[in-house]
C-alpha cells in the first residue's frame, strides 16, 4: 500500500479492498514511528483525520467517490485549515488555530481526501533547507545528516519516506521543485494564477503559487485536477475553463523539441548533477525528442532580482503580524510601538527578520527606483528570455538544483550561499511559468538528483505527459530510501 | 555598497523590529553581503523597459457592491491575544 500510486489506492478503496480508516491508520502509525527522527510534520490530529476517513468510507460505500476520496494527503503548514493549528513554521503563529479553510484545503475536503497533518516548512516559506523552521529542521530521509531542501521540505520528506500518499507545497522561488529534487520525488509549480492563494499565508504575492508533491507525474495530475480552478476570493486567480491534467499522459513524445539553456549547464553546476541530467536528456532522445541549445541571457540576474522583489513584498505582507488580532504578542511591553517591536522581534526568526529588513530598505524613500523599480524592469527581461526561447522549443529542461542535498548546518551562516541554491528555479517564478522537478538519478553522494522541466504558460498537461513518459521508461521515481 | 549601523537601526525602526546592539552588528554584516549580490542589477541597461509587477497581464475584477461576508467577530476574536467587550486591547495611545 505504501508504494501504491494514487490511482491504485483509489481503485483499492472503491473495490473495498481497504478502507480509508485502515489506510489513514497505516500512515498515522508510520508517522508516529518515524516522525520523531524525520520531523516532517509539525501537527497531526489523529481524531480529525480518522473522522474524515470515516466520512470518506461512507461516501465510497454510497458510490459517491471521486478519484481522491479516502486518500490521506499531507498539507503544508502554510495552508489555513479550519480547526487545525496553522503555524507557517513560525513562533509568531505557534498557537494559531485557523478559523477558516484555504481554498486548496476546501477543494481537498470536497474531494473527500483525508487531511493527514500539517507538514514542516521554512519559517514563512523563507528558506531552501528547512532549517529556518521554528519547529526544528526536517531530515532528508535518504541521509538524515542532509537537508531535505525548502521551503516545502516537510512535504517532500513525507512523500519520500512514505509518511503520506501525497502532499501539497508552495513555490515562491523554488520551494516545491528544490525539495522535490533533493528528496527524490516529483513536484509541480503551476502557472501563476492557476491555484488559488486564498488562505495560503502570503510571502511574496506576485510569485507565490501552490502545487502538488507526489511520487509520480501521474499522481501529480490527479492532485492538480483537484487543486486548480478559479476562485473569486483570490484577485489573481485566473478565470479559465476547467481542464483534465491527466488527459495527455499517454501521448508519445515523438517530435518533442527540448530546449537546453546553456546558462543552466555552465560553471556552478555540480558534475554529478550534470551527469544525471544529461543521461535523462539522452533518455528523452530515445523517446523521440530532439534537443536544441537555447539561451536565457538574463537568468543570472534572477537571484538578485528575486532578493529585491520577494523581500519587498514580504515586508509588506508580514506587516499584518503586529500582536493585535492574532499570533504572538510579547509578554512584556511599554507603549504601543514597543508592543509591535517586541512582538515582531520575538515572534519572527532571523531569516524572516533579515528579509523584512531587505524589503523595508529597498522600498524606502530614495532607494525605490534604484532597487525595486530596476528589479521589476529586469524581471520583464527575464520573462522575455523565456518567450523568445519558446519560439525554438516546446519545453525547457535542466537541473533543478546545482547540487544534491547538502548537510544540515553547511550553509547556515551565509545567507548568500543559501540563496544561490535556487539559481535555476527562481527565474521561472519571476516569469510566472509552470515548472516541475522529477527524479533522474543519484549524485556522487548517493543522494537524489532532480530534472527540471519548464513549460510555457498553461502547459501543465503537456509537462505531465513529458514527465510521465520518462517515468514509464525509467524507475528513478519509484526508488525509496532504505531502512525506513 | 556600504551600510552603517545607523542605516540598520533606521530600517529596523521602519520595520518595527526591536534589535539589540549585537543583532544590529550581525544584521549589518549580512545585509552588506546581500546588497553586494543585489548590486549586480545596477549594471543592466533598462532604459525603455516597462516594470513588470505581475506575472499575468490581467486587470482587477469588479463585483457587485453587496455584502458577501457573514459576521464572525466572536470566532475571529477568539484567537486574539487580548480582547474585551468585543474590542481588541492594545496599550493606551491617547491620554
Amino acid at each position: 500500500m505504501l508504494n501504491s500510486s494514487l490511482q491504485q489506492l483509489g481503485s483499492a478503496l472503491r473495490a473495498r479492498k481497504i478502507s480509508s480508516v485502515e489506510l489513514t491508520q497505516l500512515f498515522l502509525d508510520r508517522i508516529a514511528a518515524l516522525n520523531p527522527a524525520l520531523n516532517a510534520y509539525i501537527t497531526t490530529n489523529a481524531e480529525t483525520s480518522m473522522a474524515q476517513a470515516r466520512i470518506a468510507d461512507g461516501r465510497i460505500s454510497k458510490g459517491e467517490a471521486s478519484p481522491l476520496t479516502g486518500i490521506p494527503v499531507a498539507q503544508k503548514d502554510i495552508f489555513c485549515a479550519k480547526g487545525w493549528r496553522t503555524t507557517c513554521g513560525s513562533k509568531m503563529l505557534a498557537n494559531f488555530v485557523a478559523p477558516y479553510d484555504a481554498h486548496v484545503i476546501g477543494l481537498f475536503n470536497s474531494a473527500g481526501a483525508v487531511n493527514l497533518g500539517k507538514t514542516n516548512m521554512d519559517e514563512f516559506a523563507m528558506g531552501s533547507s528547512n532549517e529556518t523552521s521554528y519547529f526544528g529542521a526536517v531530515k532528508n530521509p535518504w541521509n538524515q545528516k542532509a537537508v531535505p531542501g525548502g521551503s516545502s521540505g516537510g512535504s517532500a520528506c513525507a512523500v519520500a519516506a512514505r509518511l503520506c500518499a501525497a502532499a501539497t507545497g508552495t513555490d515562491t522561488g523554488g520551494s516545491i521543485r528544490q525539495p522535490a529534487a533533493l528528496c527524490g520525488i516529483s513536484g509541480l509549480k503551476p502557472t501563476y494564477g492557476v491555484v488559488s492563494r486564498y488562505g495560503m499565508i502570503a510571502f511574496a504575492s506576485s510569485l507565490d503559487q501552490a502545487g502538488p508533491m507526489a511520487r509520480s507525474a501521474e499522481d501529480l495530475a490527479l492532485l492538480l485536477n483537484v487543486m486548480a480552478g478559479f476562485d473569486e476570493r483570490d484577485s489573481t486567480s485566473l478565470q479559465r475553463d476547467k481542464e483534465d491534467y491527466a488527459r495527455d499522459l499517454s501521448k508519445p513524445l515523438n517530435g518533442l523539441r527540448i530546449g537546453l539553456p546553456k546558462e543552466f549547464f555552465a560553471e556552478g553546476l555540480g558534475s554529478d548533477v550534470a551527469l544525471a541530467v544529461n543521461a535523462a536528456i539522452a533518455e528523452y532522445k530515445k523517446l523521440g525528442a530532439s534537443v536544441v541549445e537555447i539561451s536565457l541571457p538574463n537568468s543570472k540576474l534572477s537571484v538578485p532580482v528575486y532578493y529585491v522583489l520577494a523581500p519587498a513584498e514580504a515586508s509588506s505582507n508580514l506587516s499584518r503580524f503586529d500582536g493585535v488580532r492574532y499570533g504572538y504578542r510579547a509578554p512584556e511591553y511599554g507603549d504601543l510601538a514597543d508592543m509591535y517591536e517586541k512582538s515582531r522581534a520575538q515572534g519572527f526568526g532571523a531569516e524572516v527578520k533579515r528579509r523584512i529588513m531587505i524589503g523595508t530598505y529597498v522600498l524606502s524613500h530614495g532607494y525605490y527606483d534604484a532597487y525595486y523599480l530596476q528589479a521589476q524592469k529586469i524581471r520583464r527581461l527575464i520573462a522575455q528570455d523565456f518567450t523568445d526561447a519558446f519560439k525554438q522549443c516546446d519545453v525547457i529542461m535542466g537541473p533543478t538544483s546545482p547540487s544534491t542535498a547538502f548537510n544540515l548546518g553547511e550553509k547556515g551562516d551565509d545567507p548568500v550561499q543559501m540563496y544561490l541554491s535556487d539559481i535555476y528555479t527562481i527565474a521561472v517564478n519571476l516569469a510566472g511559468l509552470p515548472g516541475m522537478s522529477i527524479p533522474c538519478g543519484f549524485g556522487a553522494n548517493q543522494m537524489p538528483v532532480g530534472l527540471q522541466i519548464i513549460g510555457n504558460y498553461f502547459d501543465e498537461a503537456r509537462m505531465l505527459n513529458i514527465a510521465h513518459q520518462y517515468q514509464l521508461a525509467t524507475d528513478w521515481h519509484s526508488r525509496a530510501p532504505q531502512g525506513l | 555598497m556600504s551600510i552603517t549601523d545607523a542605516d540598520v537601526r533606521k530600517i529596523a525602526l521602519l520595520a518595527r523590529l526591536a534589535m539589540s546592539e549585537t543583532e544590529t552588528e550581525i544584521a549589518r554584516a549580512q545585509l552588506a553581503g546581500i546588497f553586494d549580490l543585489i548590486a549586480e542589477m545596477q549594471a543592466v541597461d533598462t532604459q525603455g523597459i516597462a516594470p513588470m509587477s505581475h506575472a499575468q497581464d490581467v486587470s482587477q475584477r469588479l463585483r457587485e457592491d453587496v455584502i458577501t461576508e457573514t459576521d464572525q467577530r466572536a470566532l475571529f476574536q477568539s484567537i486574539a491575544p487580548q480582547v474585551e467587550a468585543g474590542l481588541y486591547l492594545v496599550p493606551q495611545v491617547i491620554e
